[in-house]
């Protein structure tokens, strides 16, 4: 665990950084395959990118128990998202209102979060997930509220399994957990309403 | 009363910027960011309590406290004029609270807080429509109790309102419903668009703006993403259709906007003007105008004056 002295600091103005990104996050779930820049509003620890770092700034408190990445438990990054969002971690994945993920090849199957139920599908988990790279052009196809025509986009660095789980996850709607991808600076979302093709 | 900036920016001491508390906005944000996945579903919220009584818009304030930044130029409208009380009250909070730009042009508006209708002039990618919703339920009316509401809109079992609307046509032969006019969203959920009338219905349909609603008292959050579809309910032999007026606004000459009937005087004399006033201003600018009407006006403040001379 680091020492508390060694910890960087968050957002360097909580109130309108948050606000920020947050539109840009809330864009970017209403504008699936649309890829966002995060301002560099805060030091992000070793192992998070500046979106990751944003977006658990942003989003995470108290009330949403953390599932996070064993590359980050017991590293900076843990005392970090302990210090500054508050937010409880929690080993079990179905309880989860957050999962946030630097190791996508090992990642736990989407299957493994919470989904939700069919009279409250808004208790779903929101994974963040840390990418090799995002770019607006590439083989993945989307369609679905939010995307006029068809959406397409790149993202690295994801397990074999990864998009049949998500027809999986497509096909229980209105149930089912939404992603935010990250890397680097940027930002794309993947609401459980968008159908992919790969 | 004191006005200065305090520390986070907003122009009221001893507020937070847009009043809400930042773990308060977090939560509204979650929020948001599960009805924009989950689009037509109601998500329950925190709501708080406001400086103003339900009613007067709290859900669509707090929506709208949670999303505004200080780059944004806010427009608010109520019945679809910018000059109404609870529109003006409402602008007044967040220049005071936020110190935001304000506008009453559509155009140039990055949030629109709506109390009953949608614009006229179009929306575009980037905006975003905060409705301020009295009763998010659709099916309230019909099933009073929230967990069976909950079952209906889980297993989408919407025969109820179906029943609804072809009873309507039993007794009068159409569907009577003229506002809150049920939708389904995205193939999936049976959604309240909130007292708007049934002439707004088609315009939000692969609407290309963001469209959020926010209902203080009844602590619910729904959400349209653009180009999402939004199909009012009908039926193959009695589709759906909008209000028609056999007259042209008075002030504007317009035919294509939602007119609202003012009376005059209680000898029977009335006029139809746009209710979005923004544009029938723009019109009126653009050098629009109804000579007919306008004659009939001014007879009409003739007489008025004569009467007075009397």
């Amino acid at each position: 665990m680091t020492a508390l002295q060694n910890v960087g600091a968050g957002f360097a103005d909580p109130v309108f950084s948050a606000q920020s990104v947050f539109r840009l996050v809330l864009d970017a779930m209403a504008q699936s395959g649309r890829i966002a820049a995060v301002p560099d509003a805060a030091s992000a620890p070793a192992g998070l990118d500046v979106a990751s770092t944003a977006v658990a700034l942003t989003l995470f408190d108290y009330e949403t128990p953390l599932w996070l990445d064993p590359a980050l438990r017991g590293v900076e990054a843990e005392t970090y998202l302990r210090f500054h969002c508050g937010c409880p971690l929690v080993e079990d994945t179905q309880t989860a209102a957050f999962g946030l993920v630097t190791a996508p090849r090992y990642m736990p199957r989407l299957g493994e979060f919470s989904i939700g139920s069919d009279q409250y599908p808004d208790t779903s988990a929101t994974l963040v997930i840390q990418t090799g790279g995002l770019a607006d052009e590439g083989p993945i196809r989307l369609t679905g509220p939010g995307i006029k025509d068809s959406a397409s986009v790149a993202i690295d660095g994801l397990p074999d399994w990864f998009w049949p789980d998500w027809d999986v996850n497509h096909g229980c709607f209105p149930t089912g957990i939404d992603l935010i991808f990250t890397s680097g600076n940027r930002v794309m979302c993947l609401p459980r309403s968008i159908k992919v093709e790969v | 009363m004191t006005v200065a900036t305090n520390h986070n920016g907003g122009t009221e001491s001893g507020y937070n910027f847009a009043y809400l508390d930042e773990q308060t906005k977090r939560m509204i944000r979650r929020c948001l960011l599960k009805a924009v996945a989950i689009p037509g579903y109601q998500v329950p919220f925190g709501s708080r309590e406001m400086p103003l009584a339900y009613g007067w818009g709290t859900g669509g304030i707090q929506v709208t406290a949670s999303i505004i930044g200080p780059d944004d130029v806010l427009k608010v409208i109520d019945q679809g004029a910018d000059d109404t009380t609870n529109a003006v009250s409402i602008r007044h909070f967040f220049q005071r609270t936020a110190d935001v730009a304000t506008t009453e042009e559509t155009e140039d508006a990055t949030i629109i807080q709506t109390r009953h209708r949608v614009p006229e002039t179009a929306m575009k990618e980037g905006q975003i429509l905060v409705y301020q919703v009295p009763q998010p339920e659709p099916l309230r009316q019909l099933e009073p109790r929230e967990t069976e509401c909950r079952k209906i809109h889980g297993y989408a079992e919407y025969g109820l309102m179906h029943v609804k609307l072809y009873e309507d046509i039993a007794r009068f032969g159409h569907i009577a419903t003229s506002y809150s006019y049920p939708v389904l969203v995205n193939g999936r959920y049976v959604m309240s668009p909130t007292p708007i009338p049934k002439f707004d219905n088609p315009k939000m349909d692969s609407f290309p703006a963001l469209q959020l609603f926010g209902a203080g008292r009844e602590k619910r959050i729904y959400a349209v993403p653009p180009y999402t579809t939004v199909k009012s309910l009908d039926f193959d032999d009695h589709p759906f259709s909008v209000q028609k007026w056999d007259q042209a606004c008075a002030l504007c000459g317009a035919e294509d906007s939602f007119l609202d009937e003012v009376i005059l005087d209680d000898r029977g004399r009335k006029m139809f003007v746009c209710s979005d006033s923004n544009y029938c201003e723009q019109r009126q600018a653009a050098g629009y105008s109804n000579p007919a009407a306008a004659a009939d006006i001014a007879a009409y403040q003739l007489a008025l004056q004569g009467e007075a001379d009397a």
